[in-house]
């Protein structure tokens, strides 16, 4: 899950290591006993809800270092402590998808992620797909179908749809309408979104799989 | 509500604006109609579209609301303390909370910001302020509140029992039951071949536009800035202003982008008031956004429609009588509970009996509001499968007994007035003929190749849209720099719709500015100029003609000018140039007039002027739906849907279709998806507060191969750009097609939305019993 381990001492209150944060989480406790860790193996630390530690995030391709607190999603870090407005907020509980980012290149709802988890992985946000001024493949294709009313589902159906086209570079009709349908948009606009992808994917077999 | 002052507009004063004189709309146009990409579509999808929502400024503390957890309860006690010691809370505040004693009112009805009587679950109770939206809701959580629970009722259905709670006063009914009725629907019926009754009912849909409801507060001094995530900036301004005892010079609202609303940001809530009190104690800016469980309780909804048809025919397809009763509720205030329900069965068909009767309740729920097309979608999915009901008892095509029946006038308005203009025999025709409605009708039920349990069936339904002409007031500037660039200001929303879009295409068809020359300012009333709020269809039909005017005016000035430098009188402009009508040789660049130069800018002032005298304008759309249903399981696929629509001009070809496919994917959430489930009988509570099990249509629920046919016929007495709006129609005859096409592929008529599988596979297995 992590890569590297935590080391940062804890503003404001006493070291925690990853192990032992997530085991004070309750859930954590659970997961690491499914991984043949024990509480003597690292010894817990309760922390207060409202601690605050140190995490480095590495955000379309810059270093981001600040202070978080432990539960702080990786949602509320972008938008409001970052200023990644790109990334919208529609639920903050995994069902619409707005927020939806790239976690090393595949998309997550970054509601569902702790800002601390995602130390370690590369993001990439709406803003990351802009080269300069000029809009990414998937971006551009979006402006010509019209793949959008309002725009505040957008930016996650643009991030799982370059996600899709990671992974499947021509995607056929059904595989599109599995690869949005974690994205509501309540405008409507999914015909369109439809439509978008195919285009999309045109854009960056002739931008020579551009980023 | 009237039509002159619609649902819209309720709480805020209308200003006037003076009679432009009516323009003769375009004969032909060279920009307006095409398809084009929004205007603001670089700003939406790079992420640089600051919403409310987006909004960080410095210093800024989060709010939070503490909403009653009852749907019925008096407040005794807030205890504060626990909470106030919560690490970052900057401010708490209740009813016992000095400054906060003020008046609130849902429509009519008088309240307070905190009234101690909570009528609804969610009613706000207390807020605070802190420095991270978790710490604000850390000490939410920690507020100890006592409660008297009260008896409640929470069923529309049982509000008038004897014995019901009683949610105000001494009835449960709000105001008198609303009777309509023409002819003698009893001598209608004894003149009819066939007479059928049933009952339907639609339950209550929740709005959930994907941005949550909310905004950010910042005080200067006295001046109050608000950003606001809404449909109308001036609506807001209005009732902060009457709130908070300022005035509206020191209120400032901004919307630029608003991420949804579809009628729930129509209105002003108690959070803004909240946010403002809240800075205001603070000294700091607050952004104070609902979380998305609050936005299912406490900003509207569309109320759930009991209703009863009975319709009379004759063998020969025409109607002789339409009696229909409905019983709805607004919630726990006037919200609208029954508002426009009956206006498809007085208004649709020509018939000459009619009576309706519309009983709206109180209930302890959550305050309804306008939702895309208020009491459209219920009544259609009455009449619309009535329609077709009737039609197959007399072994007529359910097509032929539309056209059948078409009015020329509005029958359901005093006085008869005749429409403008009516596209309702071509969006029937030409629907019909793009679905494929005649050759699909003789195709065998079942799917070839496929399983014998999946069945296919086909349906259709029609409407037209009870507002949607739009009117006054409205002002609009603009401004021609010599340059030849352009700049737009008006005070409307830009929901999602393109109306930035369209009303640029408005102002390049008249000046010749190319789209990317032209700057957009809206939706500021510290900036723009005022608007209603962007609603009822009526916004490119309000604002477009509006724009023309000021655009208009600037021409006449423009063409003034020119002719001093040509000498010739009768000009005309044309791709950037003005140029003399009868020797075309004679011409020069806009950006060469000599008298632009020197003056740098001309300013042209729209005002939009009053609708024709007696006549009624409204939209019309018919909807064509293909379903393959599994006899098994009861799941039902929507494979193909055709919707034509009768808007008079088709303004902008790209977002008219996206419009309309927005309306039908909407509409397939309220037949097929779409319940707020109330636990009526234990807690009243609400069960489904999220996206997970209060369901919204996904990419996977609707069939890509969505058409819309544009019934593009400019309306020359409407307005001088000959449009009408579009949203609301788009939305309205989705959900009975879907009926009627699940009817013709199981013989199932389902009365009751939503038809979901758990719904279907019991009729079905209920239909396998009888046989």
């Amino acid at each position: 899950m992590r890569k590297k381990s935590r080391q940062d001492k804890p503003y404001g209150g006493p070291e925690v290591s990853r192990r032992g944060f997530l085991a004070t989480m309750g859930v954590g406790a659970a997961a690491a006993a499914g991984i043949g860790l024990s509480h003597a193996d690292t010894p817990s630390v309760v922390i207060g809800p409202d601690s605050i530690t140190t995490v480095s995030l590495l955000i379309n391709n810059r270093e981001h270092r600040l202070l978080v607190e432990p539960r702080w999603t990786l949602l509320f870090v972008l938008r409001e402590k970052l200023g990644f407005t790109g990334t919208k907020v529609g639920c903050e509980r995994g069902e619409c998808g707005a927020c939806t980012v790239l976690i090393d290149g595949i998309p997550r709802y970054s509601c569902l992620v702790l800002a601390l988890e995602a130390e370690g992985t590369r993001i990439t946000t709406l803003e990351g797909l802009m080269n300069g001024e000029e809009l990414g493949s998937v971006q551009q294709a979006f402006l010509e179908k019209d793949a959008f009313q309002c725009g505040y589902c957008t930016p996650g159906q643009i991030m799982a749809v370059e996600g899709l086209l990671e992974a499947i570079p021509e995607p056929t009709l059904d595989e599109i309408r599995r690869g949005v349908s974690g994205n509501l948009c309540r405008c409507g606009a999914y015909v369109n979104i439809f439509k978008a992808v195919p285009r999309a994917a045109e854009l960056k077999r002739g931008q020579g799989g551009k980023p | 509500m009237t039509e002159e002052r619609p649902y819209y507009v309720t709480g805020i004063a209308l200003p006037d604006t003076p009679d432009p004189g009516h323009e003769q709309p375009w004969k032909q146009t060279q920009i307006v109609g095409k398809p084009m990409c929004r205007v603001d579509a670089y700003e939406r999808v790079s992420g640089s579209a600051v919403y409310p929502s987006d909004i960080i400024l410095p210093d800024m503390l989060y709010g939070a609301i503490l909403g009653c957890p009852h749907p019925h309860a008096l407040v005794k006690t807030v205890n504060v303390a626990e909470a106030e010691k919560l690490k970052g809370v900057r401010c708490i505040i209740s009813q016992s909370t000095p400054g906060t004693d003020l008046k609130w009112s849902y429509q009519n009805a008088k309240t307070k910001l905190f009234d101690p009587h909570c009528r609804f679950e969610g009613e706000a109770v207390a807020a605070v302020a802190a420095e991270t939206p978790y710490q604000a809701w850390d000490a939410v959580n920690a507020i100890e509140v006592g409660y008297q629970v009260l008896p409640f009722v929470a069923d529309e259905r049982k509000a008038l029992e004897p014995k019901a709670a009683l949610v105000h006063g001494k009835s449960n009914r709000v105001g008198d039951v609303q009777k309509y009725q023409r002819g003698d629907v009893e001598a209608g019926f004894s003149q009819a071949d066939v007479v059928l009754e049933q009952e339907y009912r639609t339950e209550c849909e929740i709005h959930t536009p994907l941005e949550l409801h909310g905004c950010v507060a910042k005080w200067d001094g006295d001046l109050l800035t608000v950003w606001e995530s809404t449909q109308g900036v001036y609506a807001v301004q209005t009732v902060i202003a009457r709130v908070l005892g300022l005035p509206m010079a020191k209120v400032r609202v901004i919307g630029n982008y608003v991420g949804g609303g579809f009628g729930s940001k129509l209105q002003t809530r108690k959070y803004s008031i909240i946010a403002a009190l809240l800075a205001k104690k603070t000294a700091r800016p607050v952004k104070l956004f609902l979380s998305r469980e609050e936005t299912y309780l406490t900003v509207g909804n569309r109320p759930a429609g009991n209703m009863r048809l009975k319709a009379g025919i004759k063998k020969n397809g025409t109607l002789t009588a339409l009696d229909f009763s409905c019983i709805g509720t607004g919630g726990a205030y006037p919200g609208g509970g029954v508002q426009l329900v009956d206006w498809l069965i007085r208004d649709l068909y020509a018939c000459p009996n009619v009576r309706t009767e519309c009983t709206d309740v109180y209930t302890n729920a959550g305050v309804s509001c306008p939702f895309r097309a208020p009491g459209h979608p219920q009544g259609s999915w009455a009449l619309e499968q009535m329609i077709d009901a009737l039609a197959i008892k007399i072994g007529m095509d359910p097509l032929d007994v539309r056209l059948k029946n078409i009015p020329l006038y509005s029958q359901g308005r005093d006085g008869n007035p005749p429409y403008t203009t009516t596209g309702f025999k071509e969006c029937l025709e030409q629907g019909a003929k793009a679905f494929g409605w005649i050759e699909k009708k003789k195709r065998a039920k079942t799917v070839p190749g496929d399983n014998e349990h999946v069945r296919r069936g086909i349906g259709m339904a029609g409407c037209l849209w009870f507002a949607g002409g739009g009117g006054k007031p409205s002002t609009v500037i603009v401004k021609l720099f010599s340059d030849g660039s352009a700049n737009l200001n008006m005070g409307a929303s830009d929901i999602g719709t393109g109306t930035k879009t369209v009303m640029a295409m408005v102002v390049a068809e008249e000046l010749g500015v190319k789209l990317d020359d032209i700057q957009i300012e809206n939706a500021d009333t510290g900036t723009t100029q005022f608007a209603t709020p962007s609603g009822g269809s009526k916004t490119v039909p309000t604002e477009a003609p509006t724009v023309r005017a000021a655009a208009l005016q600037i021409k006449k000035q423009l063409l003034k000018m020119a002719s001093k430098d040509l000498k010739v009188a009768r000009l005309m402009i044309k791709d950037g140039r003005v140029l003399s009508v009868d020797d075309p040789s004679k011409s020069l660049k806009i950006t060469e007039i000599s008298e632009l130069k020197s003056q740098g800018v001309i300013v042209g002032v729209g005002y939009r002027g009053p609708n024709p005298k007696d006549k009624a304008i409204s939209p019309f759309a018919a909807h064509f739906c293909e379903v393959n249903v599994n006899m098994n399981t009861g799941e039902t696929e929507i494979v193909r849907f055709v919707a034509a629509q009768e808007s008079g001009r088709v303004m902008n070809r790209l977002t008219f279709d996206n419009q309309v496919y927005g309306g039908v994917t909407m509409g397939i959430g309220f037949a097929t998806t779409e319940a707020r489930i109330l636990d009526v009988n234990e807690t009243g509570k609400l069960c489904n507060r999220n996206w997970h099990d209060y369901k919204l249509p996904t990419a996977l629920d609707v069939p890509a191969d969505m058409l819309s046919v544009p019934i593009d016929r400019p309306d020359p007495e409407a307005n001088s750009t000959g449009a009408k709006g579009l949203g609301e129609p788009a939305n309205i005859a989705a959900g009975a097609a879907i009926a009627n096409a699940i009817y013709d592929a199981t013989g199932i008529r389902v009365a009751d939305t939503p038809i979901n599988p758990v719904q279907l596979s019991r009729l079905l297995a209920e239909k396998r019993k009888e046989r």
